[in-house]
This record gives C-alpha cells, structure tokens and sequence, in this order.
C-alpha cells in the first residue's frame, strides 16, 4: 500500500487531544514549537450550537435522552462508548474488561465528572507503607508546583481544609450544598466520615476574559457552551491557538504505529485517515503519545521494528502491564425526610456533587490496603428516560401498595420525586504486573490494525475495601432512616464492584520509573528505549490513588512538556 | 400512507376519541419549557441524525388497534386531571411507538401482552379490549395493575401492565406538561445561592457558618480570582 508522506515535518507530533494531549500541545506551542495534534475523531467545540446538548430538554429527544447510542445518554457529550464500530478488543477467558473510548476533539475531557483531586504525598510513596505495588520515582513536591499553575490556569472550586493526603491548592469557593446533601452531611458526622466541599473544575468565579463562569444548570457532561468547565478543547487546545500558537489539527486520524530511524530515533507517526481508508506518514522531531493509557500502550506494542521487536519501548516487557482502573460501588436510598418534598427551587447546581468525603480511615486496622472517596448523588433532576419507571417495587417507600393507575400514581410519582440518595466508593486498586492489555494475536479493527485484549481480575484487597464501602453506605443510610434500594452481591459478586474499566480512570500500562528493567519511561514520561517519545496520559502512573486520575495527567503532562523545551534548549534530544 | 401518517391522521382526527382522549385540544404548555424549538436539533451526529431518520422512517410495529388500545392504556395510567394533560395528549403513545423502534426488546413484551389483553376480553366479555365501555376496561386492569394483589393466572397481565406504566411514566415526565406537572424547575441558567430558608427551616436544617463562609459569594462571582502565595482567595 501506498504511504502518502504529510510534506511538513513538525516540532511536535501529539498524538491523542484530551487532557494529556491538550496539556502538551498548549506549553509546546507556547514555547514556539510547531505541532501536530493527531485525533481519532472529528472536531469538536462545545460553542457550536450544531453539537451542543447543553440546555436541550429531554423531549428534544425521541428517545427521551435514553442511552440506546450514547451510553450516558442521548445529551452525554462523548462520541464513542463501551463499544465503538469497527473498533473492536477482546478480553481473556474468564476475565472482564469495559474500554470507554471518546473519539472527538477533547476525548473524554467533554463530559467527565471534572472530579479534579490532587494525589496526596502517601499516594507516590504507596509500597513504602504496605509493602504492596510500587512507590512512584517522584513525590508530591515534584508534581506540587504543577498542580499550583493548574488550579490558576484551569480553575478548581473546593476548599483548603489542611489535610494531610488531600492537599490544598489555589480554589475557586465552591457552591453551597444542595438539600440531600445537607442530609448527608449530617449523617457522615454522625459516623465520624468526614465530608467537606467537592473539589471540580468548573468556574464558580472568573478566572480570565476567555472563558465564562457556571450558570448553574448541572450539565456539565454535555461539555459547557460558556466554557465554564474544563475541556481539553475550550481551556487547553483553543486558548493556544487564539494566543498564536501553531497547531495543526489531523482529526479523523487513526494512529497506528510510531515510525523509526535506523538510529532508534522516532520519526513520526504512521495514521489511517478514517475518510480515505489510506495510510499516511506525519514526521515529526518529538512524538507525545496521549491517546489514553490503553491506546498508547497499543500504539507502542504495533511499533514493532528490527531494534524494536516486541514493540517500542518495550524492552522490559511491561508495555500493557500493570493497568487499572478505580474501584467502584454504589447504592443508592430513599430518604424519608425527602418524600413529598417542595419542588418550587431550581437545584441543578454545578454538574455534579457539591460536597464528598475523602478517605478518612487508616488502612492499618481494615483487611483491604488502600482507601477510596464517596461521591453524593441526588435531586431534583430533569427526567429523562427511565424517569417513573419500577414504580411497582416501590411499595416499602410509598408506605401503601404500589402499581396501579391514575391519580394515586400521579400522588407517588410526585412523593418520589428528589427524594433519592445515590453514594459511589471510588477507590484505589492495586496495580498488578498480571492485570494487562496485550496485542490480540489474530484480530484487527477495521483500519488493519491489532486490537487490544484485556486480562483483569479483582483480588480480596479490592473486594473487601468494596465489601466496606457498602457498610459505609448502609451505615449513613440508616442514620438517614432509610435502606439500601440495591441488594448487594457477596464474594461471589465480589460486593457490587464494577466491572473492570467501567470507572473510566485506567492508567498504568506504561509505568514510569528509575530503572528501565521495571518501567517503561522515566520520570519524566520519557520512553526508557527511545528518548524522543514521551507519554502525557495515563500510562505512566505507578499508582492510582483514591483519587480521580485527569488532575495529576494534566499536571505530569505539563511538567513533561517543560522538561521537553528544556531539553531541546540544551540539545539533549 | 405508511403507518405512522396513519397514526398520525388518527391522533388528530381524534378517531381514538371518546372517553379517554377528549382532553385532546388542551393545550397545556408551562411558561419555562421552550415547546416551539422547532430546530429538530438536539446536538446529534451526522450517523445520529441519520440513524433517527432511519426509525422515523420504519413502519410502526404496531397495527391501528394496538395503537388505539395503547392510547387508552396510557390515559387510564395517566388520565387528564384538572391541572395536567393526559398521557395520549402529551404524546406517549407516540413516544412508544418509537421506542418500540429504538429499543426492539420491548416490542415482545409490548405486542405479547395486548394479545394477551385481547384473549382476555375475548374469553371475558367477548370483545377487544377497545371495544369496551370504560366499566369493563377498568375491571381488565384492576386485575393486571396491582402484583401485590393478583391472581397467579394475571401474571402474564401484570409483567405487560408494569411495562406500559413504565413507559407512559418516563414518556408523560420527560414531556412539557409532564415537567410541569412534577414541578422541575430547572435547565435554566440561574445563580446557585443554595437552598431557600423557608425550605431549610421546613427540614429544620440550617447551613453552618463555618461551611458557608467557604462558599462562593455570588455578588463577587464577577471578579477575577487572586490569591496569596498560601492560596488564599484575596478577591
């Protein structure tokens, strides 16, 4: 086949545009370089009223906003899924894995939770405390200064609160609690679960002249048309380009492998345009791969070559290794005090929790080794689909029979409505060398390329702190008067945990580290094997944290880029 | 005329009148809900768009009398009260008909159970299920409306009846009027200032000054954020 060659050869070429490739792609283009974005998807602006979901009503959609095509929701603003066309992966036999892919300019940064939680300084140093995993080669002080110009450069509401793994930083005041959450508040006390204000990065203040401040509609999914919420695009990607920076978009851009010269310096990228079906060759002097912890990990296993056999960057075998994701267990309550509730308020709020609560528990005294957070759910809500229904089950909380018709149904609808509580343990996994992706030796997506299959399963640390996150909950929903609505697996369902993946915080494949025998790139995100390719998503994280992943990728993304400029000013690269 | 200008035709014609859709010709329609966006846009995909034409497009899974005999279902789930519309009149029969499309699972249990509907009048009263006067149709879902309470032979009526309350539920409650009549005040631009007194004293809860002290003071949401070397907000 014939390789059609792009004729300029850039400074940078940035493959994947959410957050770690926005990242780099606005301090490259800062520093002057002349980059190359690559993106799996089309454009995406969340001003243009043609895309936009924000403000739409649920009626605007036959569907009622159901998740028959977008698995969020018809308003939900991530082009992909669980499951995209011709882009299949497989999994082991008896192992599960759920791979969230978002092909659009931004990627998942448009509709994410914007839960934005600095790693505390136990969270890099880990293994240090329960001999499990391994420590990260940097520490909190490393990454601190970077965290400092992202809470001023993006914006982050939440509040300094002096504690010691949940560091402070530069806040936005955050908004007042809505009632259910008020309702918890005084629940979690009661059980000595501390709650404080949540930590998101929408603007509840003005920050600079580009970008608008939160009207309080609870959308934030749907990507903010005033760009008052973190996305790649509206705070990373356009500022850049409106600032003069030269970055060129490559979208519909399906990369396949890193190129390389007989040297072992990379040269490019090799991508399949998904309009054309054709291959095409983009040079460029620096590669940044952040096209997500599992898709760069699946770029480097196809860049195979004479000095690379078993994949670039792979020569301690540990491309695809260590791969996890959050933990995850919800349930969800009705709270008495809320039956019948006024209605007469607009609560939307920003979009999502006002207030959480951090890990406040001390792993030595519990059988599971690391902690997890607990997001609140609740409200008063637009109804979309699925709104009403299982009314029949709901006889224990209506106080009388359930089912029926008419205007008793009318009356329970109503006693119902904003009256739920939902609370969600994320929490830290224990990276594993044999939780992994790996190449599936026989079957391609529909550009030719290699697919990803998956092996991932849970251990009793991840199913015990699960099995505590439902004590938890059931403890604060009985303070509240209330039960838990879901009945919870045992063991055999390992406690409610979801699937591997479906929290959509994967990271780890491509570890960093100090030495190239167990890591695959350095502190700086720096391929071990090639030093002209670096990683700026999720890959390189040792560990998770019982935290959200996209704050720290921003912030290592950008320390990465720094140390990239600074390296080519001293002509290391 | 495919089947769906005929549904159409029939809805505005008024041909499944009668006692449950006299309602019709109010219009119901709170102030707050834009029901004239007549963009069609809802932010979709060029495969979206096209995937939406494609079902709009289908004929319907469902003859005229089902139709007929889901409208007045739905209206006897939902019927018109003084202050809201009735389920057929906000346009949940149509909502089903396209769901039924979108999702197929539910075209089983949906043209299943009004078979089933049908043998049961047949074998009760002799009739369909529409040709019932108001009287019999309630007596028929009496028997399916309640599990706690049915007979064992009802079930298959019970699993049927428990779907179209579902359904005419989500499609009245997503719809203007349904909003209205719940209440939702929301999907508008506002300024959060948090929840009112009066509801706050209603639920004997007061914010903490010491958490309030941290929150955002709307009058200065305007002015750019500064702060100390200690992250302190100076503005």
């Amino acid at each position: 086949m014939q390789i059609i060659e792009t004729a300029d050869l850039y400074d940078a070429v940035i493959v994947g545009s959410g957050a770690g490739g926005g990242m780099a792609a606005n301090v490259l283009s800062k520093a002057g370089m002349r980059i190359a974005v690559v993106e799996a998807g089309p454009y995406f602006d969340p001003k243009d009223p043609k895309t936009q979901t924000q403000m739409k009503w649920s009626y605007q959609s036959p569907r009622r906003g159901a998740g028959t095509v977008r698995p969020f929701g018809d308003f939900d603003m991530a082009y992909g899924g669980w499951e995209i066309e011709g882009e299949p992966y497989t999994t082991t036999q008896g192992s599960e894995f759920k791979w969230f892919r978002s092909r659009m300019l931004g990627g998942r940064t448009n509709h994410w939770g914007r839960i934005s939680l600095r790693f505390g300084p136990r969270d890099f140093k880990r293994k240090d405390m329960d001999g499990l995993g391994d420590n990260w080669p940097i520490g909190y002080d490393d990454v601190k200064p970077y965290y400092d110009k992202l809470d001023k450069l993006i914006g982050v509401f939440g509040t300094n609160e002096g504690l010691p793994n949940d560091p402070d930083g530069f806040f936005l005041p955050p908004p007042k609690p809505r009632l259910h959450e008020l309702y918890y508040i005084k629940a979690a006390r009661k059980l000595g679960v501390s709650v404080i204000p949540s930590r998101l990065s929408i603007l509840t203040k003005r920050i600079n002249a580009d970008r608008g401040i939160c009207y309080y509609c609870g959308q934030c999914a749907r990507s903010c048309n005033a760009y008052a919420d973190f996305s790649s695009g509206s705070c990373l990607i356009f500022p850049a380009q409106n600032s003069g920076g030269r970055i060129d978009l490559f979208l519909n851009a399906m990369v396949r492998n890193v190129s390389i010269d007989k040297n072992g310096k990379a040269t490019g990228v090799h991508y399949i345009n998904k309009k054309d079906r054709k291959e095409y060759h983009l040079g460029g002097k620096i590669i940044v791969l952040a096209a997500s912890a599992c898709s760069t990990a699946r770029i480097l296993l196809n860049s195979k070559s004479a000095l690379h056999p078993d994949g670039m960057g792979n020569s301690s075998g540990l491309v695809g290794k260590y791969l996890h994701d959050s933990t995850g267990s919800s349930n969800m309550a009705i709270i008495p005090a809320l039956l019948d509730r006024k209605v007469a308020y607009n609560e939307d709020g920003v979009g999502g929790l006002h207030v959480y609560s951090p890990w406040w528990l001390d792993n030595k005294v519990l059988d599971f080794p690391r902690g997890y957070h607990i997001e609140i759910w609740g409200g008063m809500g637009m109804p979309a689909y699925g709104f009403g229904m299982n009314l029949h089950k709901m006889a224990k909380y209506l106080g009388h029979e359930a089912g029926g018709y008419g205007e008793m149904l009318r009356k329970d609808v109503k006693r119902l409505y904003g009256a739920s509580i939902g609370l969600a343990g994320r929490g830290e996994c224990i990276a594993r060398e044999d939780n992994y992706c790996e190449l599936d030796p026989e079957i391609v997506d529909e550009f030719g390329i290699p697919v990803l299959r998956f092996n991932y399963t849970f251990s009793d640390h991840e199913r015990n702190q699960a099995r505590h996150m439902q004590k938890t909950f059931a403890e604060i929903f009985d303070v509240l008067g209330a039960e838990p609505m879901w009945s919870v697996p045992g063991r055999e369902g390992n406690y409610g945990l979801n699937k591997p993946g479906e929290i959509i915080h994967e990271v780890g494949t491509t570890r960093m580290g100090n030495r190239s025998q167990t890591s695959v790139t350095n502190q700086y995100q720096q391929l071990h094997d090639v030093k002209n390719v670096f990683i700026t998503d999720g890959g390189p994280f040792v560990s998770q944290a019982d935290k959200n992943c996209t704050w720290t990728i921003l912030a290592l993304a950008w320390r990465t880029s720094d140390y990239i400029v600074e390296q080519l000013k001293k002509r290391n690269l | 005329m495919d089947r769906r200008e005929i549904l159409k035709a029939m809805m505005l014609a008024g041909f499944a009148s009668g006692t449950v859709l006299q309602s019709r010709c109010r219009k119901s329609s709170p102030s707050h809900v834009d029901v004239e966006d007549s963009s069609g846009l809802y932010g979709r995909t060029p495969e979206e768009m096209e995937r939406d034409k494609a079902l709009s497009e289908q004929l319907s899974p469902f003859s005229e009398d089902e139709i007929i005999t889901l409208a007045l279902l739905c209206d006897i789930i939902l019927p018109a009260n003084m202050a809201a519309p009735s389920a057929s009149d906000t346009g949940v029969v149509e909502f089903i008909d396209f769901i039924v499309r979108d999702m197929p699972r539910h075209e089983l249990p949906l043209k299943g159970g009004l078979m089933w509907l049908s043998s049961l009048t047949n074998q009760t009263f002799g009739k369909l299920f529409k040709d019932l006067n108001k009287n019999e149709q309630l007596e028929i879902v009496d028997a399916i409306a309640y599990p706690q309470r049915a007979r064992a032979e009802m079930l298959p009526g019970v699993r049927f009846f428990n779907l179209m309350r579902d359904l005419t539920l989500t499609g009245y409650y997503t719809s203007p009027a349904g909003m209205a009549d719940l209440g939702y005040q929301g999907n508008s631009p506002n300024v959060w200032d948090g929840v009112p007194e009066e509801i706050l004293r209603a639920h004997k809860l007061e914010y903490e000054e010491d958490w309030i002290r941290k929150c955002v003071d709307q009058t200065r949401r305007h002015v750019t954020a500064e702060w100390d070397d200690e992250g302190r907000l100076l503005t």
